[in-house]
């Protein structure tokens, strides 16, 4: 029970959290609904990192892996963040579909890199998000996301003004480049700790900050409780799918979620380019950068 | 606050040139001109929201640049013409944020009364719980005027305010910016295209070519027809209408 049981909600629940949470951070600073760990290279590069520690350091400990994890995860997302503020897509959804390509990328090579050392299968077990190996001494790194998200419930506000642009925080003293690092960073390491323990886990980051953000607006501080709660309880839910589904054998939850995700990101798709097409087309968007950043 | 040989060069080319003034204090300055005359990229200058390549910019006596950015929020407020507002949030959430230089996140009670009136003066009361994506165009400036109520600050930055609105809702913002100078005391500077809005709602002006001053004084010294056709390379005439300068141009 308290060896194989109780760790494994805790890792569900805190995966579901942690995710939910980087997500809707990454979201609020990139002033765009489609970045996300998933849809923002944070979650490959994290893969890269974990391999990287397993090639050169055969012998890492599980907290030193992190700590690449973490170094990859934040150096991927910067990069993509930076690429993405340089061009300026008219298109909104094209940033996720930078950003997976992107992500893409980084597989590859971690995938190049694994199969040039023989460490495919050690690697296949950080590729797909499960909860089977979570037992007592091995999972405790993933406790780190509750720190985190303290953190990030402080720097709510700091979020979202740093998410109004880079004039809009100037104006009100707030130091841009230092908070838009520092958010990434979080993510960076809350996507970092999931990862290490749990393996990928996909598009929680993505569709949960989104669903909440129709029901409870943008502002941080009021939507951050209820990211964090809602991807609990989705994350959970997939668990518990995944086990009943083909009972006593169990599907890895980055399966199911997995689905119910992409469904779901498509719909989600659809959904925001419809409302953006109409939100140009009342003529909003005419000058400078109205159109760029993203749509809503 | 004053300007001193401001400079500012892009990829060698030079948009600014030397350029020094004073803005008179507790007056509506407006910055005219040319497109790519300079205006804006001074004006971004004097809010330190753009690097300068050379001259000073005093401000209460210590250069903008010298300013702890906080602080410097309490005394100055700039809003510049790129709000792309993708966020879900309310008015009210919007203009609470003017309030971050003074209280950060915590919003005390005093901050909260601020917001309200910030959001009354602005007449926006009655939907101050209205998600500003949702709101028209006039309205959503208006709702960022209030932002900068809330900053409570004694110098205004505009940049292009009237951009995008209609005549209706251009000629009520300019009212209610002369009643921020009048009635709130505050220094305003503004950057404007609109002529006559210049003309007949702002104190001084200061009108830019080629990244120069071409003429700085009061709206009676500036707005004639010899200047401004000297400055936009077209014909002017000028019509006295109620004591104020109207411009009109074909």
């Amino acid at each position: 029970m308290l060896i194989s049981r109780l760790p494994r909600l805790l890792a569900v629940l805190l995966t579901g959290v942690g995710m939910s949470v980087a997500g809707l951070i990454m979201q609020q600073l990139c002033m765009n609904k489609f970045v996300s760990p998933t849809t923002g290279a944070t979650l490959s590069s994290a893969q890269l990192g974990i391999l990287i520690a397993l090639v050169f350091m055969p012998r890492s400990t599980l907290w030193s892996r992190a700590a690449f994890a973490f170094a990859a995860a934040l150096a991927g997302t910067c990069a993509f963040v930076w690429f993405i503020q340089r061009i300026k897509y008219k298109d909104a959804a094209m940033t996720p579909l930078v950003g997976m390509m992107f992500g893409n990328v980084i597989g590859g090579a971690t995938s190049f890199l694994a199969y040039r050392y023989g460490m495919t299968q050690a690697l296949s077990s950080w590729l797909s998000g499960h909860f089977a190996l979570v037992i007592r001494g091995r999972y405790e790194i993933v406790y780190l996301v509750l720190p985190l998200i303290a953190i990030a419930f402080v720097f709510a506000n700091h979020f979202n003004i740093v998410g109004m642009g880079k004039d809009f925080s100037r104006n009100l003293g707030v130091n841009y480049n230092f908070i838009l690092f520092g958010g990434l960073a979080i993510s960076a390491a809350i996507t970092a700790s999931v990862v290490v323990v749990v393996g990928s886990v996909p598009y929680i980051g993505l569709i949960v900050p989104n669903i909440v953000s129709m029901f409870r607006g943008d502002k941080i501080r009021g939507s951050l409780t209820d990211t964090a709660l809602c991807g609990a309880i989705f994350t959970l839910a997939c668990d518990l799918i995944g086990r009943v589904v083909i009972a006593p054998y169990e599907l890895p939850v980055e399966l199911i979620i997995g689905i119910l995700g992409s469904v779901a990101f498509v719909a989600l798709l659809i959904r925001r380019l419809k409302h953006g097409r109409k939100h140009i087309a009342l003529g909003r968007s005419s000058r400078v950068r109205a159109a760029a950043g993203g749509i809503q | 606050m004053r300007a001193d040989s401001l400079t500012k060069r892009y990829d060698g080319k030079t948009v600014v040139d030397a350029v020094s003034f004073e803005i008179p204090k507790g007056k509506i300055t407006s910055f005219i001109g040319p497109n790519g005359a300079g205006k804006s990229t001074v004006m971004g200058i004097l809010s330190r929201l753009i690097a300068r390549d050379g001259g000073e910019v005093s401000f209460k006596g210590k250069d903008v640049t010298g300013w702890k950015s906080g602080e410097l929020a309490k005394r100055l407020a700039i809003l510049t013409q790129t709000n792309n507002i993708q966020m879900k949030l309310t008015v009210w959430e919007l203009v609470s944020f003017g309030r971050f230089p003074y209280s950060g996140s915590r919003l005390t009670e005093q901050d909260a009364r601020a917001v309200n009136q910030a959001i009354e003066y602005m007449e926006l009361a009655d939907m101050s719980d209205s998600f500003i994506d949702e709101l028209s165009g006039g309205q959503r400036q208006r709702a960022y005027i209030a932002m900068v109520i809330a900053q409570d600050t004694e110098y205004v930055l505009l940049d292009e305010p009237t951009n995008n609105l209609d005549v209706y809702h251009a000629s009520n913002m300019m009212r209610i910016i002369r009643r921020l100078c009048d009635e709130l005391g505050k220094t305003v500077i503004l950057v404007l295209h609109e002529i006559n809005y210049a003309a007949f709602y702002s104190d001084f002006i200061c009108a830019f070519a080629d990244g120069k001053i071409a003429a700085f004084g009061t709206v009676k010294e500036v707005i004639n027809a010899k200047t401004l056709s000297n400055l936009y390379g077209v014909d002017f005439e000028i019509l006295d209408v109620n004591g104020k300068p109207l411009s009109i141009y074909y």
